[in-house]
This record gives structure tokens, C-alpha cells and sequence, in this order.
């Protein structure tokens, strides 16, 4: 069997449903192969940085590995911020490159660039498969590393004489590396007193991120928080981790997070945090969040994520769903519970930061807020869409207006901070779920930085809903300069913007421009009903000086909040 | 604080550039790095020198022990170590100063592996500091050419690091 068969065969082992990719000279024995078969399906994308982005979509919302398959050189160059993407938000993918046939390597050749180098920090692992005998092997270790422990990409890069080569197949069942064993049960020890903290904090609080999200955890994160009756705040990786409409949940914490959220998170006594890792976004200052002392629980699956901004009193390596039953267990097992007392005064004084409705903004019956636009998406979706987005503005105002209800819902670059994934990630999630509604939030910077996908959408018949928050700036580069660099707006109005509803029309979709308040329902419910299975790109003319709030100044602590 | 971490790793083409590349990515400084194959020629070992503080030496191992082809690390400077590195050096060794090089040379349990007529290269082997201090003996202008090793460091009695 030729490599290139094996590399079909290999997927078709996995389970792959689909390859999102883009041809050339390194690959063709591949996609020769690809034709021949019909197990899996491939997409055709426009640009290969949208493969990437497509396939990691597909894997958040599915939870299953994405594939993506593009050629060496610039093939393999742009899809880098791809990679790099996944690689920030710990997303499983595997992409196979091509690369100049193996005598080539190193002579400079025809769109050879050195893949397994440019890609190894932003990959969880890479190979460079020399021998045909090794390909089976290397692909079934690449779906293992990725998958397994903390997920991330992996690359495979492929000599195109590899994939004409000739050796038996045989897909190994399973594998076993002595180098890499994650560790999922978590430390007996650590949960007892993870246990006994919880029961005696007075301030509790629980912080979830995306490790809750990618390790299947919301069921226990909600099993958890009702037990106990604590707070509880999500991550912007984290939404959907907790209900968003029920009492207990503070809302997102961090750099745009709601005021009850960031308050209860620097003044609690005993915090626990599941499958999150302190970023920058999210305490901010490490300083100043250490000012007040607190306690803290962290679980996470991989080691390098705990003590490395915040140290931690509590650390419980292992995968989160399996060390929160466990917890679950023990708590309902003993008969001792939470000082009641302790948590009604907290509750008060939580309740009280929560009455400040930091998330109120000034309604307009002349100009559209973007917050109604996303209020409004609630409503006519039900809270049951499936909302991609890109990074911006629209971005948080998606994460604060849009409540999620469950998990795998809310995809967006959350840690590489990627403009340009909207859209592709929008095809990813329809195409694993033809029958949701698919809606991509974006700005008109975002969408412009992968807008050649529309071509793809027509080509599988995407029913996309595309909701443009369009206020002609980049709004949260105009948004800093306001704040921080006196109202000097270098470079952040965008001029001369295309008619996007030629634009949507151009490719073969329906393309509408809202420009007042009163018809963005109406919009909204024709996009999702006489449009129902047409994409539809609605540009909504949105208020270009409407700011994200409350906000954290860079460098500032939790209780140092700007809000309205 | 110096640290002296030993990593176990599989012997594969592209590893050692995964790990200095850990280390320029993160900001970790390295003093020096040696490596070679094992008696088995699948695993290499690693000796990486590098200084930070305990929160940054934790970052370190365990940002090693999370890339995939590492098998095992080992902070040597936990416990009782030996380290050991090898130096040539090559000097001027003409008229008065020949008798006198032969005489440092000795005292340092040097070895001369080399002779011409105006130079020795001596070999010596040692910690790191007594190496440094063999060079500090010397008069700068006599020292003609040196080459490191970097050090290499094993624990001590049972402290056994294998697969």
C-alpha cells in the first residue's frame, strides 16, 4: 500500500468525519487518494489558515479531533495562525502537511520551508515522517498526543516521496509511549483536604475555564456549585462551563468580566479553580491580586498550568471531570456542610456588587447599540445557537450579552486572540451540526481578515448567520486609544469598507443592512426563517463610540474595574 | 540560584532543538547544555546548567517534562550530585613560562595532551568553579585557546536516573 493510501486509511481508522484542506504539488498522491474514497468527506477552503481554523471549530464543538490537510511551503506557512490558535486554547487537531520529497529536504527546493521548525513552539508536538514504515504509526501517535492530557495540535509532515512509497498496512490498535503518560486520576491526599477547605471556606468562590469545557466537566462544575450553594464565574474559554441564566452564576470574570464576578474573585477566602490558569486577561495584576489572601484549590491536567502566575495552596493534577466526582463523592458521603451563616453574609455582599448592573448600557432609539444586536440574537435563538466569533469589541459584547447554556456552544479565539476565525469557525461547527443555527458575531476588521470563505460556505451550502456589529472602527484598538492614548485614533477608522451586502450577494448569499433600531428583529427573524437555509450576512450599522465595559486597564487588579 | 537539571529524552532527531527552543521561548537562561546517547541508543541525556528562582526552576522542569519526547528530569541540585566538566585549553608555553605551565598544570591534576615547541594544550576536568579557577591562575596573555564542555552531573550513591 502506497503512503498516500495509508494516510487515507489511517483517518478513515480514526473515525475522521472530515478533512478541511487545500491542495498542491506536495500532497497530490493524497488527495489522489481522497478521491478515490468516500468515507470521509473533504472541504475545500480558499485559504489555508480557514483549514485550520474549520477543523479546530469542528473539534470544540464536537469535542472529536479536527483534520486538516494542506500542502509544504506557504501551504504549511499560513496555516500557522491556525495552529498557533489551537496551540493557545489547547484544542485537539491533527494537520498533515506536505513537504519536498525527502532527498530534496535542506536543497532550498520548490516550496520547501521547514515545517517541523517554524511550527514546534506553537504545537503540542510535530513530526517528520522519513520512512513509509512509520507513517501508520506517527498519524495514530498524533491523534494520541492530541487528544490526550491537555490537548493541542499536532503536525505531520509529510515528504511527498513518503506518500508514494509502498509498505504493508497495519493501523496499530493502540499506543503506548514511555515518554508520555498523563495523569488523570488525581492525588487522594489533595482531594481530602480540597474537600475540607471547601466546607470550611466562608468566602468561597469557583473560577472554571476552558479545561471544564474541553474535559467534559460542566455536568460536575453544576452538580458541584448546587451542592454547596457557592458562586460561580466562567472564563471567556470557560462559557457554558455553568448555565449562565441561573442565580448562583456571577457571570465571566476578567479583563471585561462582570463587577460581581472580578469582587468576589479577589475578596473570597477559599477559591477553587477547575481547568483555568490565571491569565493576564483574567486577574490581571498578579500583585495586586495577591494583596488579599486567600486559599486556593487548583485542578488542572496538566502540571505547567498550576503555580505559574498564582501559587497555589491546593494543586490536584488530573482530569477535571474524574477529580470533581470524586470531590462530589466525598462531599455527599460525610454529613458536614458549608457555614450557612457565613454564606448568607457573602451572598449579601455579592448580591450588593451584583446590584451595581455593570452590564447596563444607555439605549438608543435612533442609532443600534451592539449590545442590543446581541440581545436580541438571544431572544430569536432562543439561547440555543451555536455563536462563533471573532476577536474585538463584538467579541465581549457576544461573551457578556449572549448567556450560555451549555457547553461547546461559545467558540472563539479566546488565548491567541485571532481575528479572522469567525467565519471559518462557523463552517466547522455547521458542518458538524447541519441542522443548529450557526451564527458568526464579527467585525468589519475580523471578517475582512477571512472573508474569501463566503466562497466555501456557497460551495457546502452553509446556512451561516453572520451578524456584523459594523461601527467603522477597530473598535477595541479605538476603544484603548480613547482611554489610554488620549483620543489619538492611529489608524483604527476603517475607510472606504466594501457594500457588504454586494459583497454576500457577489458570493451567491442573502445580504442585508441594518441601520436602525426597530428593524434588527426583524432582521434577526428573517435571517432565521424565510432565510433560514441561506447564509446570511446581516451588517448591522452599529453606534461607532460604544465602549466594552467594565473594563480593567492592563496591568491593573481585579477591584481596579472602569465601568460605565 | 544555580541548578543543574539532568533530562532523560528519546534520542530522536529535532529534540535538543526542543529544548533550547523551550528555553529562548520562555525566557529560561542556560549556562550551558551537554548531551549524548546513553548505552542505550534510544534515550539521550541531557545536563542543563541554568539559574532562576525556585518558582522559575519549578516552570522549568515541568515545562520539560510536558514536551513529549522527555522521559525523565531530574533537578540534580535537590539532592547529593557529582558534576564534572572537561576543558582544553591550549597556552603559551616558550622560555620561562614552559616549566612554570607544566607546574600549574600539575597542581590542577591537568594533563598535557599536546606539545609543540611555544605551546601545550592541557586537558582538566572538574566542577565547574575549580575550572575557572585553573583559568583565573593563568596569566590572560598565555591563554591561547580554550574549549568547554559544559558540565555533565550524575547523582550520588543510589540516586539512579533511568528509564
Amino acid at each position: 500500500m502506497t503512503g498516500a493510501e495509508i494516510v487515507v486509511r489511517c483517518l478513515q481508522a480514526e473515525g475522521v468525519a472530515y478533512v478541511f484542506g487545500y491542495p498542491g504539488g506536495a500532497v497530490l498522491n493524497i488527495y489522489d487518494e481522497i478521491y478515490k474514497q468516500d468515507q470521509f468527506k473533504h472541504v475545500l477552503v480558499r485559504h489555508e489558515q480557514a483549514a485550520v481554523h474549520a477543523a479546530d471549530a469542528y473539534a470544540r464543538a464536537t469535542g472529536r479531533v479536527g483534520v486538516a490537510l494542506v500542502t509544504s511551503g506557504p501551504g504549511a506557512t499560513n496555516a500557522i495562525t491556525g495552529i498557533a490558535t489551537a496551540y493557545m486554547d489547547s484544542i485537539p487537531l491533527v494537520v498533515l502537511t506536505g513537504q519536498v520529497p525527502t532527498a530534496a529536504i535542506g536543497m532550498d527546493a520548490f516550496q520547501e520551508v521547514d515545517t517541523v521548525g517554524i511550527s514546534r513552539p506553537c504545537v503540542k508536538h510535530n513530526f517528520l515522517v522519513k520512512d513509509v514504515r512509520e507513517l501508520a504509526s506517527t498519524i495514530k501517535k498524533a491523534f494520541y498526543i492530541a487528544a490526550t492530557g491537555r490537548p493541542g495540535p499536532v503536525v505531520v509532515d509529510i515528504p511527498k516521496d513518503v506518500t508514494q512509497q509502498s509498505c504493508p498496512f497495519e493501523y496499530p490498535a493502540e499506543i503506548r509511549m514511555r515518554s508520555y503518560n498523563p495523569t488523570y486520576r488525581g492525588h487522594a491526599g489533595q482531594i481530602r483536604r480540597a474537600v475540607q477547605m471547601l466546607l470550611e471556606a466562608k468566602r468561597p468562590m469557583i473560577y472554571t475555564g476552558g479545561g471544564v469545557i474541553l474535559g467534559d466537566a460542566a455536568e460536575q462544575v453544576t452538580e458541584l456549585t448546587r451542592l454547596l450553594g457557592f458562586p460561580v464565574t466562567n472564563t471567556l474559554m470557560g462559557l457554558g462551563g455553568y448555565p449562565a441564566p441561573d442565580p448562583l452564576f456571577l457571570g465571566m470574570l476578567g479583563m471585561h468580566g462582570t463587577f460581581e464576578a472580578n469582587m468576589a474573585m479577589q475578596h473570597c477566602d477559599v477559591l477553587l479553580a477547575v481547568g483555568a490558569r490565571f491569565d493576564d486577561r483574567v486577574i490581571g495584576n498578579p500583585k495586586h491580586f495577591a494583596k488579599e489572601a486567600r486559599r486556593i484549590i487548583h485542578i488542572d491536567v496538566d502540571p505547567s498550568s498550576i503555580s505559574k502566575r498564582v501559587k497555589v495552596d491546593v494543586p490536584i493534577v488530573g482530569d477535571v471531570a474524574q477529580v470533581l466526582d470524586e470531590i462530589i463523592r466525598q462531599i455527599k458521603a460525610g454529613s458536614e456542610r458549608p457555614d450557612q451563616a457565613a454564606l448568607k453574609a457573602w451572598w449579601a455582599q455579592i448580591e450588593l456588587w451584583r446590584s451595581q448592573d455593570c452590564l447596563k448600557y444607555e439605549r438608543s432609539e435612533t442609532v443600534i447599540k451592539p449590545q442590543y444586536v446581541i440581545e436580541k440574537l438571544y431572544e430569536v435563538t432562543g439561547g440555543d445557537a451555536y455563536v462563533t466569533s471573532d476577536v474585538g469589541q463584538h467579541q465581549m459584547w457576544a461573551a457578556q450579552y449572549y448567556p450560555f447554556n451549555k457547553p461547546r456552544r461559545w467558540i472563539n479565539s479566546g488565548g491567541l486572540g485571532t481575528m479572522g476565525v469567525g467565519l471559518p469557525y462557523a463552517m466547522g461547527v455547521q458542518l458538524a451540526f447541519p441542522e443548529a443555527k450557526v451564527v458568526c458575531v464579527t467585525g468589519e476588521g475580523s471578517i475582512q481578515m477571512n472573508i474569501q470563505e463566503l466562497s466555501t460556505c456557497m460551495q457546502e451550502k452553509l446556512p451561516i448567520k453572520i451578524v456584523l456589529l459594523n461601527n467603522r472602527y477597530l473598535g477595541m484598538v479605538r476603544q484603548w486609544q480613547e482611554f489610554f492614548y488620549e483620543e489619538r485614533y492611529a489608524e483604527s477608522y476603517v475607510d472606504a469598507l466594501p457594500d457588504f451586502v454586494k459583497l454576500a450577494e457577489a458570493y451567491g448569499h442573502v445580504g442585508m443592512t441594518i441601520e436602525r433600531p426597530q428593524d434588527v428583529e426583524p432582521a434577526l427573524r428573517d435571517a432565521f426563517g424565510k432565510y433560514k437555509d441561506r447564509l446570511v450576512f446581516m451588517n448591522f450599522v452599529t453606534d461607532p463610540h460604544e465602549n466594552v465595559y467594565p473594563m480593567i486597564p492592563a496591568g491593573k487588579g481585579l477591584s481596579e474595574m472602569i465601568l460605565v | 540560584m544555580r541548578h543543574i537539571i539532568s533530562l532523560l529524552m528519546e534520542n530522536e532527531s529535532g529534540a535538543l532543538s526542543r529544548v533550547a527552543g523551550l528555553f529562548s521561548a520562555r525566557g529560561y537562561n542556560i549556562e550551558s547544555l551537554s548531551v549524548a546517547p546513553t548505552e542505550d541508543p534510544t534515550l539521550s541525556r541531557m545536563t542543563i546548567v541554568t539559574r532562576g528562582s525556585d518558582d522559575v526552576i519549578e516552570q522549568i522542569t515541568k515545562q520539560l517534562n510536558k514536551l513529549i519526547d522527555v522521559v525523565k528530569v531530574q533537578d540534580l541540585t535537590e539532592g547529593g550530585h557529582i558534576e564534572r566538566e572537561l576543558m582544553l585549553v591550549k597556552v603559551r608555553a616558550s622560555g620561562e613560562h614552559r616549566e612554570e605551565m607544566k607546574r600549574m598544570s600539575d597542581i590542577f591534576r591537568g594533563r598535557i595532551i599536546d606539545v609543540t615547541d611555544k605551546t601545550y594544550t592541557i586537558e582538566l576536568t572538574g566542577t565547574v568553579s575549580k575550572l575557572n579557577a585553573f583559568l583565573g591562575a593563568l596569566e590572560s596573555d598565555a591563554i591561547l585557546e580554550v574549549v568547554r564542555t559544559g558540565a555533565s552531573g550524575i547523582g550520588r550513591g543510589d540516586r539512579i536516573m533511568r528509564v
